[in-house]
């Protein structure tokens, strides 16, 4: 038997069998028993179901080969587990790399973190954004995930340039626009798709739009029926747009009866020319026979305003005019395949609207019952605390300092009262304090102040670390954001249960014992006016090193004690 | 509340409820005796009202049991107490105190032995800070309050979350905590309540010289703080005490949701009642250890 497969030559070289397996193959082994009656056999179970038994001269055969292929059989269980274990974090999508290079831009302190320690591989890069999960969630919601819509203005309704020279208006389209008035005029989409490029040039096809549109400005209908008699396309762009008029029809029919719309005479503009706004004093008339060429601004405000509120249908952005219609068509033929089972969804709606329809008469009462509202007392918890703290104060004793008292009560009580009354008789002190003291006190008081006012400053609110040369106060506040993303690390990965953890508590502990020279190089480049003021500060950071490092030791110590009992597995 | 800076009164006019620490179970075991205590402090109060017409002066009694006003100087009641050797107000205050005492000692009860006598600082700061909110509230025109604690009793730990409540409003109120600590250790929770309010802590070496203490330090209102430099202390004790069982600590469990702090790693937190997950192996526990250290 070798590691990788297991050879069995019969020593009869007469008999048939050879056998040569792999120890991928094989998955278990099961084997009898020595004090049994049975013979010693070795059953080897490969992982297509099938066995391969053998048989042994005597156990001590069997123990061995029992024995081999065991750690065989453990060695490749181990390998198989371990690509798993050690990066299951490596796929990571390009938005979010992305992100994380935002951030690491936008935050120098945050860059310099991650030099530090991912890049000279003390965290990985998983762990150092373990702990950073809400700065990166608030990096992706920045972005927007809405779909810009229409822009409220009628950007359709554009005023071309003038040259003042010569005659010639220009008209600036852009695809934005193109879109906006497509969508707005299902008709000259229409129009767009049929027209060009077979019938005329998209140039072409622009130009009669606008001349169109300017026939519309000048409410001349008169002239637009006569301009829309010679010219065919023309008048496609003056007719009333027949493509809304269909949807409208669709959309009446489809209207919810339950909504309720109930209207009075106040609310009632549609049968009044021009709903009723009067333009230059006078109510316009209007003649039926060019009806079909006039548009008014309220009609197109309120397309431009459906249109805004449906939302955009493409999204992405466009080149040119022909992809845009395309684009716009396309995703209109799928809106209208969504609506083709009309037979289901009309009898939905209406089931839907039978049960929706309320009957007053049949309604229940509406008394739901109410969550009770839950108040704590705030008296329960300070009780508690109080009841607490009498309970233990007993027996802490340790520790706090105590009044040592042993006189009874009424005695004290009645001891400061003596003192009141003996002032009351006497008066004052006098005087109410010596001179000697007086001065002495003043002496102390104004060298003290006068030496804190130099070493600290004058405001108790003031930190140390103002009045320090800025690069020291960079480096000591870098040290100190370092050494508490070590900690940081360091106590999360307490008890350790996983060889990982205990990799990952090494590496972080030889970049802790690499910050006390750092702190020594600092305490020593400083000028010597401030050093005393450095030296105040680096302790509490020793502290913390010092806490860390000792448990990490103890830690190990016990470790190392154990170690003996477990000797496979658990690191 | 901010205070507005008053318009018709002075700059320096001052108003400064002051917390006496009448722990009869202090006072019997310092090394200044209660009578000298009181000749400075009462020298000290004539002197506030000496800077400045229009100062005010409050004075609470902290006792063992319990916390009442003894003296106002605003008030009118102080003609009644005659007495030909001293001050008609100190005479007053005398009175009061007196009766105060005697209430006191009424109040109190049978305590099992062992427990920290500390008078109730909680009580008598609270009432100060209702007493400066009813001074806000009564118009533009107002002094600059303060607080000026005069203790010596130690700190009672199972007061630590309240008193550390009273200190946070304080300062939202902007009202600067003075503190004299006379007696023998230090008291974490005056050091505290000064840093966090902007206020001024000493603890005079020398009680023979008290009244010196008070008139260089703690007559300075609070404009003139600006400009005159008072006596700064090195470090502060910045120590909790943890919610289970008030010892003081520095290094502990925190809650996560309500920030309580605990000696012992609890199923339960006690304040939120929100239930701390199992240590896990990768991930931190809803408990994290933190370091509180003393800062420089």
């Amino acid at each position: 038997m070798t590691l990788e497969k297991i050879l069995f030559q019969p020593h009869n070289p007469k008999s048939a069998g050879k056998l040569d397996v792999e120890f991928r193959y094989i998955k278990g082994q099961k084997h009898t028993k020595e004090g049994s009656n049975k013979p010693p056999w070795l059953n080897l179970t490969n992982n297509q179901n099938g066995s391969f038994i053998f048989e042994f001269e005597n156990y001590s055969d069997l123990q061995d080969c029992r024995d081999f292929v065991g750690k065989v059989l453990a060695k490749s269980g181990e390998v198989s587990e371990k690509p798993t274990v050690a990066h299951p974090d490596v796929q990571l999508s390009a938005a979010e790399m992305e992100l994380r290079i935002k951030l690491l831009q936008e935050d120098s302190e945050l860059q310099k973190l991650h030099k530090q320690f991912v890049l000279s591989g003390v965290l990985t890069e998983a762990e150092f954004w373990a702990t950073r999960k809400k700065l990166l969630d608030r990096e992706a919601s920045k972005k927007i995930k809405q779909r810009l819509g229409f822009k409220s203005a009628m950007v359709s309704d554009i005023k071309p340039s003038t040259d003042g020279r010569t005659n010639k208006v220009t008209f600036n389209l852009t695809p934005e626009i193109i879109l906006q008035i497509f969508a707005e005029k299902p008709a000259v989409h229409r129009a767009f798709l049929s027209y060009v490029p077979n019938k005329m040039s998209e140039r072409n096809f622009w130009t009669k739009y606008f001349r169109a549109e300017y026939l519309h400005s000048t409410k001349n209908s008169i002239a637009a029926a006569a301009e829309a008699a010679e010219d065919e396309e023309l008048a496609v762009f003056l007719k009333q747009d027949d493509i809304l008029a269909s949807e409208a029809r669709k959309k009446i029919r489809r209207v919810d009866p339950t909504l309720d719309m109930e209207a009075d005479e106040g609310d009632d503009y549609t049968h009044l020319p021009d709903h009723g706004i009067f333009r230059d004093g006078s109510k316009e008339m209007t003649e039926s026979q060019n009806e079909l060429y006039k548009r008014t601004l309220s009609q197109d405000i309120n397309r431009h305003a459906a249109v805004v509120l449906e939302g955009r249908a493409v999204d992405a952005e466009f080149e040119d005019t022909k992809a845009v219609a395309e684009a716009l068509a396309q995703s209109k033929r799928e809106s209208s395949n969504k609506g083709e089972p009309d037979g289901d969804t009309n009898r939905e709606r209406l089931d839907r609207l039978s049960r929706m329809t309320e009957i007053e008469d049949l309604q229940g009462s509406n008394n739901l019952p109410l969550a009770p509202l839950c108040i704590k007392d705030p008296r329960d918890y300070f009780d508690s605390q109080q009841a607490n703290a009498l309970r233990t104060s007993r027996d802490a004793l340790g520790g706090t300092e105590q009044i040592k008292c042993s006189l009874s009560i009424p005695e004290v009580y009645s001891s400061l009262r003596e003192s009141i009354s003996s002032i009351k008789a006497m008066g004052w002190k006098e005087p109410i304090v010596k001179p000697e003291a007086a001065h002495q006190v003043f002496d102390a008081l104004t060298n003290s102040i006068s030496n804190t006012k130099h070493n600290i400053g004058k405001n108790p609110q003031e930190s140390v670390l103002d009045r320090l040369p800025r690069k020291t106060k960079e480096e000591l506040l870098h040290i100190w954001t370092s050494i508490l993303e070590l900690l940081k690390h360091f106590w999360a990965s307490y008890p350790i249960t996983t060889s990982y953890l205990y990799a990952k508590v090494n590496r972080l502990k030889d970049a802790m014992s690499n910050i006390y020279p750092q702190l020594e190089e600092i305490k020593g480049s400083v000028p010597s006016e401030f050093r005393h003021q450095v030296s105040l500060l680096v302790p509490p950071m020793h502290q913390a090193l010092d806490a860390a490092i000792q448990h990490y030791e103890a830690s190990m110590q016990k470790r190392s004690t154990q170690s003996g009992e477990k000797p496979n597995g658990y690191v | 509340m901010a205070s507005a800076p008053s318009k018709l009164y002075a700059d320096d006019v001052s108003l400064v409820v002051v917390l006496l620490d009448t722990n009869p179970f202090f006072w019997s075991s310092s090394s200044l005796s209660f009578s000298q205590f009181l000749s400075h402090v009462l020298a000290f109060f004539n002197a506030i009202l000496t800077l400045n017409q229009l100062n005010q002066v409050v004075v609470i009694a902290t006792g063992y049991n319990s916390c009442d006003y003894i003296f106002d100087s605003a008030s009118d009641l102080n003609r009644s107490f005659e007495n030909g050797r001293m001050p008609v107000m100190s005479s007053s205050l005398l009175q009061k105190l007196e009766e105060f005492l005697i209430k006191d000692e009424q109040l109190s009860k049978e305590e099992p032995e062992g427990r920290i006598k500390s008078s109730l600082f909680l009580g008598s700061l609270s009432m100060a800070l209702c007493y400066i909110q009813r001074v806000f509230r009564s118009g533009a025109l107002h002094p600059h309050p303060r607080i000026l604690c005069l203790q010596g009793s130690p700190d009672g730990p199972e007061q630590y979350v309240a008193i550390m409540n009273a200190i946070f409003s304080a300062q939202r109120s902007e009202v600067p905590i003075d503190s004299c600590y006379i007696g023998a250790q230090n008291s974490a929770f005056l050091q505290q309540a000064s840093y966090i309010t902007g206020g001024v802590h000493h603890k005079p070496q020398n009680l023979d010289g008290l009244f010196q203490y008070l008139m260089t330090i703690f007559a300075t209102d609070l404009h003139s703080r600006s400009f005159i430099h008072l006596p700064k202390p090195v470090g502060v004790d910045f120590r909790a005490s943890c919610f289970c069982h008030k010892n003081t600590i520095d290094m502990g469990y925190v809650c996560s949701v309500c920030l309580s702090i605990f000696c012992k790693h609890h199923k339960k937190c006690s304040t939120c009642g929100s239930v701390f997950g199992q240590a896990q192996s990768e991930a931190a526990s809803a408990s994290d250890k933190k370091r509180k250290t003393p800062e420089t």
